[in-house]
């Protein structure tokens, strides 16, 4: 379609490859020049927040599995802090220490996804059978822990629904010797790429001070530079009890965005070794009640996804189901600053950008 | 600034603000007029410095709704809550901060969408997820869908 002004028209989606998803875009085009990006939303809509509102306190937890389906066990993290905030409760040390393990390799397999499919955005193929190797290797030892692989829905109000695998703890250390050598060869299957690094350098650029007011998170936001770490900076779980490094950018730009997550791999794998020798003896779940009440009153509870921060709002009116809960999912707001970066780059780097960008649009539309 | 501090400076400029005891933040309770003033002031005084809203939503109250806004300030690291009662259910409404903070563009999409709460002066005031010709507004307390099973 050609507009009054001349320019031109052209959706992209909701069924193109490169959207990793039902997303939707109207890109207005002088040329080759992206003038204006509008994302249309809601072709995965199924108003999980209004489920939510007539699912009790135990069985909330699960539905947000189906938001970012990468990160689903970090998801129910979040949900579950939000209750246990309300009771009160302590949730034992070696439900924390799992937990976090847990995250932590939910992390690695999303990043590991995000890392494959960037290539294949950008025309390289075989990086995605690379990080499907080692995405299998970590679903494998969730499977085996949680019974399910990706959405694991292992999490219930006050600790775990059940305890570790007994090959777990050898298994995940397999995993960190196999990854941590992967890494590299994932430097020089695409990092070090010419082609590559001309397609991502300077492309996509975010200010700091545009990544602050769009409200962006996890990487996307520390490739500008904003130090915005849940664990780091709110910890939850057993984050206190570990070393790691808030990895910080300066460029903004789609390559940084890049280094950034590949970076965040090994720290992810650092934290699972501090861990992994260390997971104390004890109970998995705090006692709760069976019937789960949470006083009148708002909780807000907080985590970092593999994209960046997820906070759940609690509203309580001393019933035994939500009276609201709100997701703050940090891919909506990550992918409301697209049309900022995207303005005035060529339609070839869009791709590039929605890539780095590392959309889930079940997390979008929720 | 500490929870206490924070009270004080905004009650010094702002003297209708109510506080909330005992949250997990600080929620400051304004009338759904005042949200403009007092968010532009909380945005802009260096000693607030409140630049990333990281939350906006609404609450059903069946009453009345309520806005939530969830600031933080990056350079001073504290948080703050607003609280916007909005008395008129049947057309609810108030002003737009999507220019302060452009996060708000969206947010503030979605909660027109959901609870079909208007914003004054916002500039792309569309539905976000559902249909312009949706019936209803989904996550109010009274909507009815032909579809839905009361359990």
């Amino acid at each position: 379609m050609i507009t009054e002004d001349g320019d031109f028209v052209i959706n992209i989606g909701p069924q193109h490859p490169s959207t990793h998803g039902v997303l939707h875009l109207k890109v207005w085009l002088d040329g080759e020049t992206v003038k204006k990006v509008e994302p249309h939303l809601g072709y995965i809509h199924r108003s999980i927040e209004k489920m939510c509102e007539s699912l009790s306190y135990r069985q909330y937890i699960f539905s947000t599995s189906r938001m970012d389906y990468l990160s689903a066990h970090i998801n129910n993290q979040a949900c579950a802090l939000a209750v246990e905030m309300g009771l009160g409760v302590e949730v034992p040390d070696r439900a924390k220490v799992i937990r976090t393990i847990l995250a932590e390799l939910t992390r690695l397999a999303s990043h590991a996804l995000w890392w494959g499919c960037m290539g294949l955005d950008l025309g390289a193929v075989t990086p995605f059978f690379y990080a499907f190797r080692e995405r299998e290797f970590i679903n494998d030892i969730m499977e085996e822990t949680c019974g399910a692989r990706l959405t694991q829905n292992f999490i219930v109000p006050g600790g775990l629904m059940a305890d570790i695998h007994p090959n777990f703890v050898s298994k995940t250390k397999e995993l960190i010797k196999m990854f941590r050598a992967n890494i590299d060869e994932y430097n020089q299957l695409l990092t070090g790429n010419v082609i590559f690094q001309q397609r991502t350098k300077n492309v996509g650029f975010l200010s700091k001070e545009a990544a602050i007011s769009y409200g962006t998170s996890g990487p996307v936001a520390r490739a500008s530079g904003v130090s915005c770490d849940v664990r780091k900076h709110y910890p939850y779980d057993a984050y206190d009890r570990v070393q790691f490094k808030e990895i910080l950018g300066t460029a903004g730009d789609s390559w940084e965005r890049y280094v950034i997550r590949i970076d965040e791999m090994r720290e992810s794998l650092s934290i699972i070794e501090q861990l992994i020798d260390n997971i104390p003896e004890g109970d998995i779940v705090a006692k709760t009640k069976q019937v789960i009440k949470l006083p009148k009153g708002e909780f807000y509870s907080r985590v970092e996804t593999a994209r960046g921060e997820l906070g759940v709002l609690l509203v309580s009116d001393g019933g035994s189901t939500p009276y609201r809960v709100k997701f703050r999912s940090p891919n909506f707001s990550n992918l409301s600053a697209l049309g900022h970066i995207a303005k005035g780059s060529k339609i070839g780097d869009l791709v590039a950008m929605m890539a780095t960008l590392d959309l889930v649009i079940p997390d979008v539309d929720r | 600034m500490n929870a206490e501090e924070l009270k004080q400076e905004i009650l010094a400029f702002h003297p209708s603000v109510v506080f909330d005891e005992g949250g997990q933040f600080v929620n400051a309770n304004i009338e759904g007029a005042d949200v403009l003033t007092l968010l532009t002031e909380l945005r802009n005084r260096p000693a607030f410095d409140f630049d990333y809203m990281f939350c906006l939503t609404c609450v059903d109250y069946k009453t009345h709704f309520t806005m939530f806004y969830h600031l933080r300030s990056l350079t001073h690291r504290h948080e703050l809550v607003v609280k916007a009662k909005i008395a008129d259910v049947n057309a609810p409404a108030v002003d737009t901060v999507s220019h302060i903070w452009r996060t708000a563009d969206f947010m503030e999409r979605e909660v027109y969408d959901l609870f079909g709460v208007k914003f004054f002066r916002h500039p792309d005031l569309r539905r976000i997820f559902l249909d312009e010709n949706w019936p209803g507004y989904p996550l109010r307390k009274n909507y009815e869908d032909p579809n839905m099973i009361e359990l």
